[in-house]
């Protein structure tokens, strides 16, 4: 099997706090993999990992067999990030015009990516509209369209479904699932919303720098002897529900 | 191509920005312009004390709107006494000016018009074939100050790089850091960018817009107020260029160590103000040794240096070099320092 991401023995620490604690982690291709945990749970340092945009004091990431950070590897991640990084001033298609040059792309595949990437995230009728003028779910899917823009093999997703509508949450994951069936994707998704992580094929609980507890849903439920994930996470950290 | 992409982008932030634009491109010029007439308003009629002076001379100062008044003699006290501007005495064919100097201005401008009726005095029939008038020397002598202290044709040169290097540095430095502060420069550094073509990129993208505004600025001082220009306005031109690339790389690199705009600003007074003082407005020759040490990192003083030299001593590109080594070295250094701020976000 093919293992898209490798993380091994991962420390990082921020001053004096250690915010990653020997982490490991190993992702198959085409799984959704689910970071479930608190706010300040490490789970955004360790998709900054990912992606390059922070060295590890100790410990290695690969990112598709080659050691993060690498120029080419990043061509194959679609990045969506906690903020919304968007140029107020341009509109949603100027936007995506400028992201997708950042990388490789033909002129026509370019233009198909970014129709395709609008469709999904139903803004094909905005995309000449200002961002400034955008509300917060919006901009929060011109993100994610944005993160798909360049059809990447691994898409890292830090909380995408803050601030959206419920009927557009299940579009988009219901795109993710098929993302992964069709496409073959790795997705790696953080998130705090229960039935999200319903939806994933392995989650792993983050607590203060460390993975407590990872596996299927349907394990983790049996192994805590849980009816639900919410049971699952206050177990695995010890506490009582 | 991606420093394409970036520049393109840059460029469309910015046309969609109207009141930064007008920021950049007419707030150098109203400035100029007020302070332009503040100087000019300056230049009332001079009066001027006579000792024993050639009628020719007396004539051609009175044609030059100068008020000419017969003193009993040309020491200080009179000049106090009478409250002229000056005096001048002819003494054993020798011309001695002694100027009152409490406003720099007016007695640069009385001295220049002394000078200039000297020379016409001297050569009335306009034999000269070179057209050049040696200027008689006139031995120089004040009241207050000295010969250093400054006037706005000194002074033009000097304000003209200012305001370009100081709107330059503004907006380059406001802009990124939107970018770092929105969070838009960590979400391009997850894309296959190199670092070296960000800094193109930006280099490139708001380099357009120093470039129009150097061209408008100098065009405008020189042709619509009148500027001394006896240089080269095409060495003009280069000296605000640099000067704007070494405020564009600066603003980008400071803008590494602010949190928000408001820090942004703050560094206005710390970095932009004291540049002024090094910039040739106060003699640099009197300062304290160390002060004159410290004038030597300020960018500023090389390009003000320069554009003095060109716009009104007429220097030519080769009296100048030194100075334009020196702001290419300052931008080199900024722009590798870029490069290097830039692993804050990623180590590649």
């Amino acid at each position: 099997m093919d293992l898209p991401v490798k993380v091994d023995g991962v420390s990082k620490k921020y001053g004096k706090k250690v915010v990653l604690n020997q982490v490991s982690v190993t992702i198959q291709q085409g799984q959704i993999y689910g970071l479930i945990g608190p706010s300040g749970a490490g789970k955004t340092t360790l998709v900054k990992l990912l992606v390059g945009m922070d060295i590890a004091d100790a410990g290695t990431v690969q990112v598709l067999n080659q050691q993060m950070p690498n120029l080419e590897v990043l061509q194959e991640i679609g990045y969506m990030a906690q903020s919304d990084a968007l140029y107020a001033e341009l509109t949603a298609e100027e936007n995506l015009k400028f992201f997708a040059s950042l990388f490789k792309l033909k002129k026509a595949e370019q233009r198909e990516r970014i129709a395709y990437a609008a469709d999904l995230v139903k803004l094909t009728p905005e995309l000449s509209k200002k961002v400034s003028a955008y509300s917060g779910g919006m901009k929060r899917r011109l993100s994610l369209a944005i993160a798909l823009v360049q059809n990447p093999k691994v898409l890292i997703l830090d909380e995408p479904t803050v601030g959206i509508d419920p009927a557009l949450r299940l579009t988009i994951w219901n795109e993710l699932l098929r993302l992964k069936e069709q496409e073959g994707k790795t997705i790696i998704v953080t998130t705090h919303v229960m039935d999200e992580a319903e939806r994933c094929d392995t989650l792993a609980m983050v607590r203060e720098g460390q993975i407590i507890t990872s596996g299927t849903p349907q394990e983790l439920m049996e192994r805590f002897h849980a009816r639900n994930l919410e049971e699952v996470f206050l177990r695995a950290g010890g506490e009582q529900p | 191509m991606r420093t394409g992409a970036l520049i393109k982008r840059i460029c469309q932030q910015m046309l969609r920005d109207k009141r930064t634009l007008a920021l950049l491109f007419v707030a150098p010029l109203l400035v100029l312009t007020l302070m332009y007439f503040l100087f000019a308003s300056n230049a009332v009629a001079p009066t001027l004390g006579v000792v024993n002076v050639n009628p020719t001379l007396v004539q051609v100062l009175e044609k030059a709107n100068v008020n000419v008044r017969a003193v009993p003699d040309a020491t200080k006290e009179r000049v106090v006494q009478e409250q002229l501007d000056g005096v001048l005495q002819s003494h054993d064919q020798k011309l001695e000016l002694t100027l009152e100097n409490s406003d720099p201005s007016k007695a640069k401008l009385l001295q220049m018009l002394v000078n200039q009726a000297a020379v016409a005095a001297q050569l009335p029939s306009k034999s000269n074939p070179t057209g050049v008038a040696q200027a008689p020397s006139i031995a120089t002598d004040y009241v207050y100050g000295n010969s250093e202290t400054s006037f706005f044709d000194v002074l033009s040169p000097v304000l003209v790089g200012f305001f370009v290097f100081f709107f330059v540095f503004l907006i380059s430095g406001i802009g990124l850091l939107r970018e770092r502060t929105t969070g838009t420069l960590e979400r391009i550094m997850s894309t296959p960018i190199r670092r070296g073509e960000v800094i193109t990129g930006y280099l490139a993208g708001y380099g357009i817009f120093a470039i129009i505004q150097t061209v408008i600025v100098v065009l405008y001082a020189i042709n619509v107020l009148d500027m001394t220009l006896v240089g080269s306005i095409w060495h003009v031109l280069l000296i605000n260029l640099l000067l704007a690339l070494v405020a564009l790389s600066l603003g980008i690199l400071l803008s590494t160590f602010a949190a928000s705009e408001f820090q942004m600003v703050q560094f206005i007074p710390v970095v932009v103000i004291p540049q002024i003082f090094f910039a040739g407005i106060f003699p640099i020759e009197g300062m304290a040794t160390w002060l004159q040490a410290l004038s030597k990192i300020m960018p500023l003083y090389y390009g003000a240096d320069a554009l003095k030299g060109i716009m009104y001593q007429g220097a030519t590109f080769r009296e100048v070099s030194g100075d334009i080594v020196a702001l290419v070295v300052f931008a080199a250094v900024f722009i590798v320092l870029n490069t290097f701020a830039l692993k804050k976000y990623r180590r590649l």
